[in-house]
Parts: structure tokens; C-alpha cells; sequence
């Protein structure tokens, strides 16, 4: 008997008690705060337990926020076929934190969690492979984050001298120009008014 | 006298035609048995997921043309949702019908490229030829409703650029109806060929549960026999509207994704004539002002309107606060989109999950002590596209 959304989130609060942190239900998901040291148990309790049924994972993503005291966001995404359902579970880490791997629940984390070291620069802890997979040979930095200039730093050509591809620092002709809209125009407010309304007789 | 055994390393690619693209294999081979595999991805990384936390939603739109640059239209759709539904807007009935009708054209495009070129790897051309032609035509439906090939960049946030031009779906009714001949010619090459089945029957076997583990979707799921569509078990658009089967496998081999990918494509012709028959009249994209540009009319007479598209094309338009993750059933599985938005007119993170990038992540699994000879076949059955794979 496939369970809702609603029935998911008293489940999961029930089963896991203190490890969720934070829990809403937004756009038919359901979106999970947890602890990075408990990352994995809950991961393996949505996946076992009889009534969740988590049997696939969708994916792996991370965010990056500089400005805050825990730097990185990771999501994980999870898909259950027999409720229909998805779940979003949310860890914040700082910096220097190694995040438990969970390659050994689902084999299929092991390029997504390569490719959160290789953009972010987030290492995990007991992963079989942890190398860059994106990126270029060689390549130095992180490029997701958000202190990375989007023009990078280093281009390729060929030098027809030395017969090879080298490397060299960007050189821009004109400079990257990021335009910072600041503008009073904020859309229009009456059909803001109308789906909010909407929003709220969905509700009751 | 001791007997020596050693594996050799073996280089697959970056250009290699069966490779699909730029894809670099490091095989290490005993004999002709696979050993291991090591994928080497990211050939064709282009930094498309940082290149739009640069750009406004509106130009955002056309990096999801060139992820998986065989269905352009597919990719488009599911970053449009994710907007729409941040933004929390309706797509008009008749923009609804188009996008699914686009869609579908998607499908069989991918489909059709897909076996063809699959029947090339393990040695049949014919295929690829009769194929491809039927391909142009398609392409010619995408060119005159957006003006190009394949970066089309048709589908907006809040419904279609522009509604269909005079005399399309005469012509797409006329395709509709020679098609199923087409796939009844490319049957009669492929099913019952000797050749074929030697190289695709029991190769690259899935069973539900690695299926499942290695999170693989679309037909690479369904091949193995899980009847999993998100058009019909979280349908999007109007897809509940139509009557559509669809085809699993038993035995989750090559061959059975084949037959899937033939019967997908004659639904998608019966999705497409059912659009057709049923596609109602009126606006094609959202009505509200501040998130689809005006007439093109009213820019000569209307001062507002020209103020309304010079903010939309410059400045865009803010999408409040929030994260979400859409997916659609693209023609290679599940294709998603991470959003956050922090209220800016530029996405704060997107993430694209391509279904590619976990189905390639399989190889090594599927090919352990199966022959050189079999990896482009398995290769070709994944069906990958370096374009949202590298990403």
C-alpha cells in the first residue's frame, strides 16, 4: 500500500527521532535537515525500512554559500518507485569537514560524490576512487565554487614551436563584465495577490 | 616451467567511432576478456551548470539545447518546469498540448539515433541510412517552429516562443502516417537478423535490483523490467490527458532494450496523432506580462509593452526564494533539474542530473567478463550522449 507525503514525514520523524533536524513539505517533496556524522544511517534507514522504500538514488549535489559559517550544502536525492515519492535530505558542512561516503548503500554515489570533490572540493571518507572526473587532467581549483572566476584561470593552445598543448594564464582582450541588475522592478503584484490566494484555499 | 598470464591495458577512444562521441575507455583486457573498465569523462565538460549561476533564466535556456544535443526539446522542458513551478505559473492548454507534441518528436528523434547507431556498432549500415533520413524530416519540424535544427531554443518559461506556423501539423500528420512504415523497415532489418541477435541477446544483462542500485532510468530500467514512466507516474503537462503503453523488457539484455526503444517510438507516434487531434485553440504561453514577452504588434504601438520586453530580455525576471528538483522522462531516462533560487534574476545553484552520467558509470559492472567485442554494443544499448554526460 504506497504511502503519501504526509504519512512519509511521520515516519521518517518517528523512525529517526533526533537526527532530523529540520523537516518540511514543499512541491510534493519532502525536504530533511540531518547531521553529517548521521548521514549514513539515515540514508540506510530510508533506503531498509519496509515502509519508505528508498530503493534509488538520484542524485548527489552540493551548494556553496561563502558567505556562511558552514560553507557547503550537499543534497542528496531520493526516489522510492513503489510510494511514488522523493526526498530531498540536506547536510551543511564547513570547509574542512570529510563526509562519511555512501558508496556501500548505493554503488551508483560513486561518481556523484567524485564529482562534488572535483567541483567543490568536499573529500569523503572511505570512498573506493576519489579522483577528479570532470574537469581536465591536471587541473587545479574547484570550479563550482563560488569564488571561481568564470573565465578560470589558465587557457590551452597549441604551441607550434614545442609541438604540444600548453597551458597559460587567461588573458581577456576585455574584461569579464558581470552586470548587477539593481532595479526597483520586482513584478507585478496582483497576481502575486491571486496565487497566494490560490496557495491558501489548496491548503484548507 | 611456470605459465606467465598478463592483462594488457588497452586504450578505447577519445575518437573512436563506436566511443559515441568523446569518450576514453582504459580497458584492461585478459585475452579478449574484460577485465576492468575505467571510463574517462569530461572531454566535452563545458562548465554548463557554472556558466548559468551567470545568466538570466531566459538565457539560460538555450545551454539545456546542447546537453543532450540529439532531443534538444526534452532538456529545454525540464528547466522551464523547474521555473514554472518555482514562479508558480500555469502554461496555457494549447502551449500544454505543443510541448508534449515537441517532446515526442524528441523521443523518436533519440530513438531513432539510438538503434541505428547501435546496429552500426555491431556491423549493420543500412539501418543508420534509412534512419537518418527520417531524422532530417523531424529536424525540418523543429526548424520551422523555431528557426533552427537543433539548438532551438522553443520552449520558455511559461509555455512556447511562438505558436505553430501555417500548415505544420498537416505535415506532421503526413510523417505520423508513413513513419510506422519506416519502423516496420527497420524491425525487418534488426529483430529477427541472425547477426544482430549473436551480438545483443544476453549481452550487458541488468536484473532489477542493479538496476535499481546503479540508479539507471528509463528504458535502461525498464529493459530489466520495472514499469517506471514519469509520464504516467508523475505526469507533467497534460501527459494524463493521453492514452499511452509502456513496453517493458524480461530479460534486461540489450536486445530487450532495443525492442523497447521500437515500441517507444510507436507511441510516441500514437501520443503525437492523439496531440494532434485533440490540440485546442488559444494562447500558447503565459499571460502574465512580467514573465513572457508581449506581441511582437505591440511593441510599435505600445509603450508599456516596450518597456515590458526591453526589462524582460535585460534584466529578466526574479523567481522567489526556494529550491526544487523537477525531473521528465527524457528519451534516455530521467532528466532533472536542481534549482535554487535566492531571489535574484540569475539561478543561485542548478544542477543537472543527466541520465547518462550514472547509466556510463555502470560499464565497468556490466562488462566484467564479457569479450572486447561486446563493449560497444553494451555501449550503444546505454545510450549516451557526451553532451549531458560531460555537461
Amino acid at each position: 500500500m504506497p504511502i503519501t507525503i504526509i504519512d512519509l514525514e511521520k515516519i521518517v520523524n518517528s523512525g529517526l527521532t533526533t537526527t532530523i533536524k529540520k523537516s518540511k513539505i514543499n512541491f510534493d517533496q519532502l525536504f530533511i535537515d540531518v547531521d553529517v556524522e548521521n548521514i549514513t544511517s539515515v540514508i540506510l534507514f530510508l533506503k531498509t525500512n519496509d515502509k519508505c522504500k528508498f530503493r534509488q538514488l538520484i542524485d548527489i549535489t552540493a551548494a556553496d554559500y561563502p558567505g556562511k559559517e558552514k560553507r557547503f550544502k550537499i543534497v542528496y536525492l531520493l526516489l522510492s518507485h513503489e510510494n511514488n515519492l522523493r526526498i530531498v535530505i540536506n547536510i551543511y558542512i564547513d570547509e574542512k569537514i570529510v563526509v562519511p561516503s555512501i558508496t556501500k548503500i548505493f554503488p551508483s554515489a560513486n561518481w556523484m560524490e567524485r564529482e562534488i570533490f572535483d567541483m567543490y572540493g568536499i573529500s569523503y571518507k572511505d570512498h573506493p576512487d576519489l579522483r577528479r572526473i570532470l574537469t581536465d587532467y591536471g587541473f587545479e581549483g574547484h570550479p563550482l565554487r563560488k569564488d571561481f572566476p568564470l573565465s578560470g584561470y589558465t587557457e590551452v593552445r597549441y604551441n607550434e614551436d614545442r609541438k604540444k598543448v600548453i597551458s597559460e594564464p587567461v588573458k581577456l582582450d576585455q574584461e569579464y563584465r558581470d552586470f548587477d541588475f539593481e532595479s526597483p522592478w520586482d513584478g507585478t503584484k496582483y497576481i502575486k495577490t491571486e496565487t497566494q490566494k490560490n496557495k491558501t484555499n489548496d491548503k484548507r | 616451467m611456470t605459465k606467465q598470464t598478463k592483462t594488457m591495458n588497452l586504450n578505447f577512444g577519445p575518437q573512436h567511432p563506436a566511443a559515441h562521441g568523446v569518450l576514453r575507455l582504459i580497458l584492461e583486457l585478459d585475452g579478449e576478456i574484460v577485465e576492468k573498465i575505467d571510463p574517462h569523462i569530461g572531454l566535452l565538460h563545458r562548465g554548463t551548470e557554472k556558466l548559468i549561476e551567470h545568466k538570466t533564466y531566459i538565457q539560460a535556456v538555450p545551454y539545456f539545447d546542447r546537453l543532450d544535443y540529439v532531443a534538444p526539446m526534452n532538456q529545454e522542458h525540464v528547466f522551464t518546469l523547474a521555473i514554472e513551478k518555482l514562479l508558480d505559473i500555469e502554461v496555457p492548454i494549447r502551449g500544454q498540448f505543443i510541448r508534449v507534441l515537441f517532446c515526442e518528436i524528441g523521443r523518436i528523434l533519440s530513438h531513432i539515433l539510438n538503434i541505428t547507431t547501435q546496429a552500426l556498432d555491431v556491423g549493420a549500415l543500412t539501418p543508420s541510412l534509412w534512419g537518418f533520413e527520417e531524422r532530417e524530416t523531424l529536424m525540418t519540424f523543429y526548424e520551422r517552429v523555431s528557426g533552427s535544427r537543433l539548438h532551438a531554443n522553443y520552449f520558455r518559461p511559461g509555455g512556447v516562443h511562438k505558436d505553430l506556423p501555417r500548415g505544420l501539423i498537416e505535415d506532421i500528420i503526413l510523417f505520423c502516417e508513413r513513419f510506422p512504415k519506416i519502423i516496420d523497415d527497420l524491425e525487418m532489418l534488426l529483430t529477427d537478423n541472425r547477426i544482430f541477435k549473436q551480438r545483443n541477446v544476453n549481452i550487458g544483462i541488468v536484473t532489477k535490483q542493479e538496476a535499481l542500485d546503479h540508479s539507471f532510468s528509463g528504458v535502461m530500467l525498464r529493459g530489466s523490467g520495472v514499469a517506471w514512466d514519469l509520464r504516467r507516474s508523475q505526469p507533467y503537462e497534460c501527459y494524463k490527458d493521453f492514452d499511452f503503453k509502456i513496453p517493458i523488457g524480461k530479460n534486461g539484455d540489450c536486445y530487450d532494450r532495443y525492442l523497447c526503444r521500437i515500441e517507444e517510438m510507436r507511441e510516441s507516434v500514437k501520443i503525437i496523432k492523439e496531440c494532434i487531434k485533440k490540440m485546442p485553440r488559444g494562447p500558447v504561453k503565459s499571460i502574465d506580462g512580467k514573465i513572457t514577452p508581449p506581441k511582437k504588434e505591440d511593441l510599435k504601438n505600445s509603450m508599456e509593452s516596450l518597456i515590458h520586453h526591453f526589462k524582460l530580455f535585460s534584466e529578466g525576471f526574479r523567481i522567489p526564494e526556494g529550491e526544487i528538483y523537477t525531473a521528465v522522462e527524457a528519451p534516455k531516462g530521467e532528466l532533472g533539474v536542481y534549482l535554487i533560487s535566492d531571489g535574484s534574476n540569475k539561478p543561485y545553484k542548478c544542477k543537472i542530473r543527466a541520465p547518462g552520467f550514472s547509466h556510463l558509470q555502470a560499464m565497468d559492472y556490466l562488462l566484467k567478463g564479457h569479450m572486447l567485442a561486446d563493449v560497444p554494443a553494451v555501449l550503444g544499448s546505454l545510450d549516451v550522449v557526451f553532451g549531458e554526460v560531460d555537461r
